[in-house]
């Protein structure tokens, strides 16, 4: 418990800081907020029926952003094999790296999805499920995300690599918290979409650490 | 003698190869005449009262749509016995099938899309089912992506493996949220249709052919696949031999 301690404030100083840390992801999701009235017109009824969803598909592209670096940086320069081989298993660090990133881009993206959405002209009271929605989505994102990244060490072409990986994994939590939002700002019911996001996430918190752990042995063998 | 188990066939390359040689051209000559005999009937059933001539869509269609999925299936379990059992050929068995599988899911999406015009009026909708085999021709696209991408084959074989038992467990949940999401497809009409709404004896026959026909195919390009994979393995290995023996 006391080395995941450490793993976790390392992973986090090395998250906040690698490469731009939060302000990166938060500049990548304002420019998807900005190009979006420009692409699709800025009448704001049309954008308002799109805000919610928008803010929500921008973050899972926004949890792209520094995947790519997540285990690879500490492959590279041997920290994994030495990770290995000391006292926490690769499926804790797997966890930290995956925690640490939530915590460095995930949270406060969530945090500034109101603010796009409201940009956007969402009703102001769908911003406490967006937040919601953001934080787990955000979960779920970061550790299908590391899966992602675990699976493509060592290769070339990295990022978009784990990209390729990863969105098509994106799918049922992209579903369940759109829908929730839809549903919220429909007036129809919405808390199935809630509670399947939630399910989903803590299934992915759960599950894919063990293959992480596989995929960090299998690149470092 | 060596214990034999009932699959020692499978696991063993020598015995591999000496089955293969002679199913992949039959499962080919299988799939070639059920085929045949699969379109002439497809021409020659009754119009749909409903569906008109697109109706004999429906043999091309389904039989593809199926057998995309079946054949993640054996993915997954060709890619567990590889990570698992450490089974060489469960590998290449893997490797062989992900180039099929995609090829049999785009068929099916261009011949849903062919069928969607007439019928539904439009070439795509984001209808449940239509997005879930989209969803699985990305997976197989991922699957060789990674495969790709990964120098060391001993590598990108296990880190493929993990992808696709990954994949495994969620194509159920894609499955189950684009269902969740929306659905307009017409529900399954093979075997669990309500009766009354189930498929006409008349239209079984083609239906069944066809898909005897696909199965086919593609149990004999699997084997050839595996085969070419088998001996390129080999090849490699022998040239490695050559290096070290002498020059």
């Amino acid at each position: 418990m006391k080395a995941f301690g450490v793993l976790l404030r390392r992973e986090l100083a090395l998250a906040w800081g690698r490469g731009g840390g939060p302000l990166l992801a938060l500049t990548f999701y304002a420019c998807v907020v900005v190009l979006l009235p420009m692409a699709s017109g800025r009448a704001p009824e049309r954008l308002a029926a799109i805000a919610p969803g928008i803010a929500w598909l921008a973050l899972a592209l926004a949890a792209l952003l520094s995947l790519e670096r997540l285990f690879e940086r500490d492959y590279e320069d041997g920290t994994l094999d030495l990770l290995a081989l000391g006292p926490a298993p690769l499926e804790a660090v797997a966890v930290a790296k995956c925690l640490a990133q939530w915590l460095a881009t995930g949270a406060p993206l969530a945090l500034a999805a109101p603010v796009a959405a409201l940009m956007l002209g969402a009703d102001l009271k769908v911003m406490p499920l967006l937040v919601l929605c953001a934080l787990a989505g955000g979960l779920a994102f970061a550790f299908l995300g590391g899966l992602g990244a675990a699976l493509a060490l060592g290769g070339k072409r990295g990022g978009l690599l784990v990209a390729v990986i990863v969105l098509p994994l994106f799918a049922p939590p992209v579903i369940f918290g759109a829908g929730a939002l839809d549903g919220f700002s429909a007036g129809l019911p919405w808390t199935g979409g809630l509670m399947l996001l939630l399910a989903y996430c803590a299934g992915a918190v759960a599950l894919s650490p063990l293959a992480m752990g596989a995929a960090c042995r299998n690149a470092l063998d | 003698m060596d214990a034999r188990h009932p699959f020692d066939f499978l696991t063993n390359p020598e015995r591999f190869m000496a089955f293969s040689r002679w199913a992949a051209p039959l499962l080919g000559a299988l799939s070639v005449a059920a085929g045949i005999a699969g379109l002439v009937m497809t021409f020659l059933v009754p119009e749909d009262y409903q569906q008109g001539d697109t109706v004999r869509m429906m043999f091309i269609h389904i039989p593809a749509a199926s057998i995309s999925l079946f054949i993640y299936v054996c993915l997954g379990v060709a890619s567990f016995l590889a990570l698992v059992f450490r089974q060489a050929l469960a590998d290449l068995a893997a490797q062989a099938c992900a180039p099929l599988g995609a090829a049999y899911t785009a068929l099916a999406l261009i011949t849903g899309s062919l069928w969607g015009k007439p019928m539904w009026g439009t070439w795509w909708v984001w209808d449940a089912r239509l997005t879930s085999v989209l969803v699985l021709l990305l997976f197989y696209l991922g699957y060789m992506a990674l495969r790709g991408a990964l120098e060391d084959e001993q590598k990108a074989a296990r880190a493929a493996a993990i992808l696709a038992l990954v994949g495994l467990i969620n194509l159920p949940i894609v499955k189950f949220s684009v269902e969740w999401w929306n659905t307009l497809h017409q529900g399954s009409s093979t075997f669990m249709a309500k009766r009354g709404d189930g498929l006409p004896a008349i239209y079984a026959w083609p239906w069944a052919l066809m898909t005897l026909a696909y199965l086919g195919g593609f149990g004999s390009l699997w084997l050839v696949r595996i085969r070419a994979l088998v001996w390129r393995r080999r090849a490699r290995s022998l040239a490695m031999k050559l290096a070290e023996g002498g020059r």
